[in-house]
């Protein structure tokens, strides 16, 4: 199918291509840019882009097919996406995206017939703590309503360029509510590196031990273990990079650290790259967070004339270091460090067999760091402040603080930074949460917590997380959250191996089908069964914990599903008297044989 | 001895070929064998249009039509042990090749486009088992207690699995009799 | 420099199995006669890692053997009835996600992801059928493109890159949408340097790419898995035990 012709594809594509050079390694850029210049991927770009890269045809298609952002069918000129996290769900979105559809006669999904607008769903943008949330050709819009939404329906009718709309529609604000050492105290640029200068490498990487400091991705994995083994990796480069790809739904810290805190993730890149080595760092943004590029760019540009980057960084003779970002299209599986990696390669963001593990053959096969943005933070104020005030905070196994992205059912949402050691009970206070019925602490990754368990603490002996906190209230349909995440999962599989390709596809079908009031016993058995195998078949954390809302729902949460049960053994896979009306429509029969109970 | 009561079994062909019921009759001689252990309830061999009470329904093809999901919750129903023979039954089989199809597309190639049959209409006569958009198989519509594949069972695989299952051994099957084709 | 050694061993279902530094898991099995399934591995190209199904048991951990390099100390956990189990389950898997009409494929007899299912005693694909519409390429002179078959193991995506030095092949898509691509605008097979003699042309475990006029060149019941097990088949001659 060739839509259009696209006879003048070279001279078009030529300004794309002399901003980014020749390199493989920029092809997700390329592709980014080209979707924005003709709101798809045509073929004939794909032909053009690989032979400028000199890479197969199928190495383009095969990236382009990949990534959320991009399309290889036209979409609207002007593209809005619903943010579809649960939270976006509970503050009206679906409603909302209705009204909207209604009012421009636009099905989701499809493109109006001028080519005009396109409307559809999208993953958590990270905008809980002020949605409903959208995109609009990649800028977040917040705080949606009605008026909103006729007054976005009015800005396309009027074909008024994006950049020229009312900034108010995409204020996003920081909402922090709760700071603590890393938030709440001053941090002078260049500090951290000064004190790592002075004290040296060795000795810095001394005080990273002594801190305990341990990945705030989620996995918590040692910051000073991870730099050594990559400090000691021989290599002809070594790499150091910030996971900024922020897709847990539900998790908006990182906005704000990027957004008011980026001098500190910056320091804490550059304290990093001395210890292992690394002149070159990358700043794997998310497409989400387009809309901080340009204030990153400042921010880099800053540091570079403060000499807090690039050649002989304060003065020191060889210490060259910089940072370069490269945005994400949308694609959850990317967060997952060995995927990041590949899509920093311009590649599909498939997670790769490991070992060898980043530390010792990472970007480009060389060795690399991979720490996630807050991760970054710590670091530097480490380096600025020393270990062992760090390890005085928290708990034995969980040193500093933890910032919370906190959402949901509760008075104040936002950004919360607790020493590690909190419970839930005490978080659920302050944020303003009444009759808390769950919370789905880290994630839909994460683990689904009960009103029983809210003496539970926040930390790596206990209940780990990356950030996200959502907050359900009494009265909320569990099963309808699990739904929604199950469906997340479904969407976000990179669909390379078995168990979590098919395995979140079932796992969908099935909870649809309990939610649709056709499940019995004998679908719960194979939840079970299904989360078994994903949990222990599948390739990388995504298809291990896609099962977990499920599974916590069925051990804690019976009455989320019990009543939704058919009380038979057996109920069909799919509707009957569906599965027959489209033959009733070419017939034009409606009789009695025409439909089945 | 006492008399042993004879097991009550019913055999139906959904969307199917009637070669699982063919390979049947392939046992030969061994149908006396059988038919000293049996009794068959419905089944073409017999020409009784509604299953009763029985011990075993084995049911042949894959569910096209809504006249196929009366049957089969008819035989579900009635049965204790409900067995899905051959490729159809068990995945769709070969008819299941049409779902690659749109069901539109079906009804313009049968009715409008090849023509002959009253004035190219698409027939809407209510005693024309209206079709569903797919063919599915038999154990996403009611619930199977066991699976003969093989299009068809060979007679030996089929005398195999129903004499094991008649004197209450669970069925096993060879490498060489388990088969898809 | 001497005969290679080895004195290292891993022991697998409670058997020595030696291996050489770098050689994984799968390999030193099918070395040793230790049948391990697998659908995506084929020891002529780079390891893959996507079908799952020699996913063993290594000291109570779950690893994927075709990608893990060997170590000493290993217990491998192989031939177990509980792996065994989910690797049905992965069988299944892949015959409800794409459309596997087996009396209607030239390659029944001949497919491996058959003769696994008949392996692990699969009965029936037991999940709902995805019923996805996939295309059919009948383009190129000498060979067809049947998707409704593909099972995304890129066995011919490596071998093209690998071996014909072509990328004739690759992966598009992402999730469910995951999907094989061809080197060409068009999408057609046609339209690219495909050839018959391709090794990327015969190296497919299912029947995804035939080659033209050899349908039923042999009969079916005289055909590979019709009467050897796939264990015997994939590492002849050893022949390892198992029900």
């Amino acid at each position: 199918m060739e839509p259009r012709e696209f006879p003048q594809i070279e001279q078009q594509l030529a300004p794309v291509f002399e901003r980014h050079g020749r390199e493989a390694n920029q092809l997700l850029q390329i592709l980014r840019e080209v979707q924005e210049i003709f709101h798809f991927i045509p073929p004939a770009a794909i032909t053009c882009i690989a032979a400028h890269l000199g890479v197969p045809r199928t190495r383009v298609e095969g990236v382009a097919g990949f990534y959320s952002f991009l399309s290889l069918k036209p979409v609207g000129e002007y593209r809005i996406l619903f943010s579809d996290n649960i939270t976006d769900q509970m503050q009206g979105n679906p409603e909302l995206m209705r009204y909207f559809c209604h009012k421009l006669w636009l099905e989701p999904g499809k493109v109006s017939e001028d080519s005009l607008l396109s409307v559809d769903s999208t993953s958590c943008t990270g905008m809980c703590d002020q949605g409903p949330a959208a995109l609009v050709n990649g800028w977040p819009l917040t705080n949606l309503d009605h008026e909103r939404l006729d007054l976005i329906a009015e800005l396309i009718r009027g074909r008024k360029p994006v950049c020229d709309w009312p900034p108010r529609l995409f204020e996003v604000k920081d909402n922090i509510r709760r700071s603590g050492t890393l938030l709440g105290e001053p941090f002078a640029p260049g500090a951290a590196i000064k004190a790592t200068l002075a004290r040296g490498s060795a000795a810095t990487l001394l005080e990273m031990e002594a801190s305990g400091l341990r990945g705030r991705g989620g996995a918590g994995f040692s910051v000073a273990r991870k730099w050594s083994m990559c400090r000691a990796s021989p290599g002809e480069q070594h790499y150091m990079v910030c996971n900024a790809d922020e897709g847990e739904p539900g998790t908006f810290k990182d906005r704000v650290l990027l957004n008011s805190y980026a001098d500190l993730v910056c320091e804490g890149m550059t304290v990093g790259a001395r210890i292992i080595g690394a002149t070159k760092g990358f700043l794997y943004l998310r497409g989400e967070y387009r809309y901080l590029l340009n204030k990153l760019e400042q921010v880099l540009a800053r540091r570079r004339a403060a000499g807090l980057l690039g050649r002989n960084i304060l003065g020191e003779t060889g210490f060259d270091f910089d940072i370069e970002i490269h945005l994400g299209a949308g694609a959850y599986i990317c967060g997952e460090e060995s995927a990041l990696i590949e899509s920093l390669e311009g590649k599909r963001g498939r997670p790769r067999n490991r070992p060898p593990f980043p530390v010792t053959h990472g970007y480009l096969d060389q060795p690399t760091v991979v720490d996630n943005v807050e991760t970054l933070a710590c670091a530097a104020r480490i380096a600025a402040q020393g270990g062992e005030w760090f390890a005085a905070m928290g708990t034995a196994q969980s040193s500093g603080s933890k910032i919370l992205s906190i959402a949901g059912d509760c008075a104040r949402p936002g950004i919360y930074e607790y020493p590690f050691g909190v419970t839930l009970h005490e978080i659920l206070d302050d944020c303003g949460a009444e009759d808390s019925y769950a919370v789905q602490v880290s994630g839909p990754s994460g683990i689904l917590v009960s009103s029983k368990e809210f003496g539970r603490c926040i930390s790596f002996e206990d209940l780990p997380t990356a950030g996200a906190f959502t907050v359900f209230k009494r009265g909320r349909d569990l099963l309808q959250i699990v739904q929604n995440f199950a469906h997340f999962f479904a969407h976000e599989s990179c669909g390379f191996c078995t168990p979590c390709r098919v395995g979140t596809q079932l796992q969908k079908k099935i909870v649809d089908k309990i939610a649709n009031d056709h499940g019995t016993v004998s679908d719960l058995e194979e939840l079970k069964q299904l989360g078994h195998i994903m949990q222990t078949m599948s390739h990388c954390g995504l298809g291990h914990t896609a099962p977990n809302p499920v599974l916590d729902m069925l051990k804690k949460f019976p009455d989320a599903y019990q009543h939704k049960l058919k009380d038979l053994a057996f109920e069909p896979a799919f509707d009957l008297d569906g599965a027959l009306e489209t033959a009733r429509n070419i017939t034009g029969r409606d009789d009695t044989w025409a439909h089945l109970p | 001895m006492n008399e042993k009561r004879k097991i009550r079994l019913a055999t139906c062909s959904l969307a199917g070929c009637f070669g699982c019921h063919m390979s049947l009759l392939d046992i030969d001689e061994k149908l006396f064998d059988l038919l000293g252990m049996i009794e068959f309830d419905r089944t073409p061999f017999t020409d009784i249009k509604h299953c009763g009470p029985c011990d075993i329904g084995i049911v042949e093809g894959g569910v096209s039509n809504a006249e196929n999901v009366h049957v089969l919750k008819e035989f579900r129903k009635h049965c204790k042990v409900l067995v899905a023979i051959g490729a159809c039954a068990i995945t769709g089989g070969v008819p299941a090749l049409r779902n690659n199809i749109d069901l539109w597309d079906c009804f313009q190639e049968v009715y409008l486009y090849e023509g002959g049959l009253e004035g190219n209409q698409i027939p809407n006569d209510p005693e024309l088992p209206l079709p569903f958009d797919k063919v599915y198989p038999v154990y996403e519509v009611v619930k199977v207690d066991y699976f003969l594949p093989g299009c068809p069972p060979s007679a030996d695989t089929i005398w195999k699995f129903l004499t094991d299952l008649i004197e209450g051994r669970e069925p096993k099957l060879d490498y060489e009799m388990l088969r898809y084709d | 420099m001497g005969a290679p050694a080895m004195s290292k061993t891993i022991t697998i279902d409670g058997k020595n199995v030696p291996f050489q530094d770098g050689q994984t898991i799968m390999n030193a099995a099918l070395a040793a006669g230790v049948y391990i399934p697998h659908l995506c591995h084929n020891p002529q190209f780079e390891p893959h890692g996507s079908c799952k199904l020699c996913v063993v048991s290594v000291n109570g951990r779950n690893m994927t053997s075709c990608t893990m390099p060997a170590a000493e100390d290993m217990v491998v956990a192989n031939n177990t009835p509980e792996l065994n189990s989910d690797r049905k389950a992965l069988v299944q898997m892949l015959f409800v996600e794409g459309n596997h009409i087996c009396p209607a494929c030239e390659a029944s007899g001949n497919c491996q992801l058959q003769a696994a299912a008949y392996y692990l005693n699969m009965l029936s694909p037991h999940y709902t059928h995805f019923y996805q519409p996939r295309a059919v390429d009948a383009s190129h002179p000498d060979i067809f493109l049947d998707l409704n078959r593909c099972i995304l193991c890129e066995l011919c995506v490596r071998a093209s890159r690998e071996v014909d030095g072509k990328n004739v092949f690759g992966i598009s898509g992402r999730g469910i949408g995951t999907r094989l691509v061809v080197n060409a605008a068009s999408g057609r097979l046609g339209d690219t340097n495909f050839a018959a003699t391709d090794k990327a042309a015969h190296v497919c475990p299912t029947g995804t790419i035939l080659i033209k006029r050899q349908g039923y060149k042999i009969p079916i019941g005289q055909r590979t898995f019709d009467h050897k097990k796939i264990s015997e088949v994939q590492m002849e001659p050893m022949e390892p035990d198992h029900e």
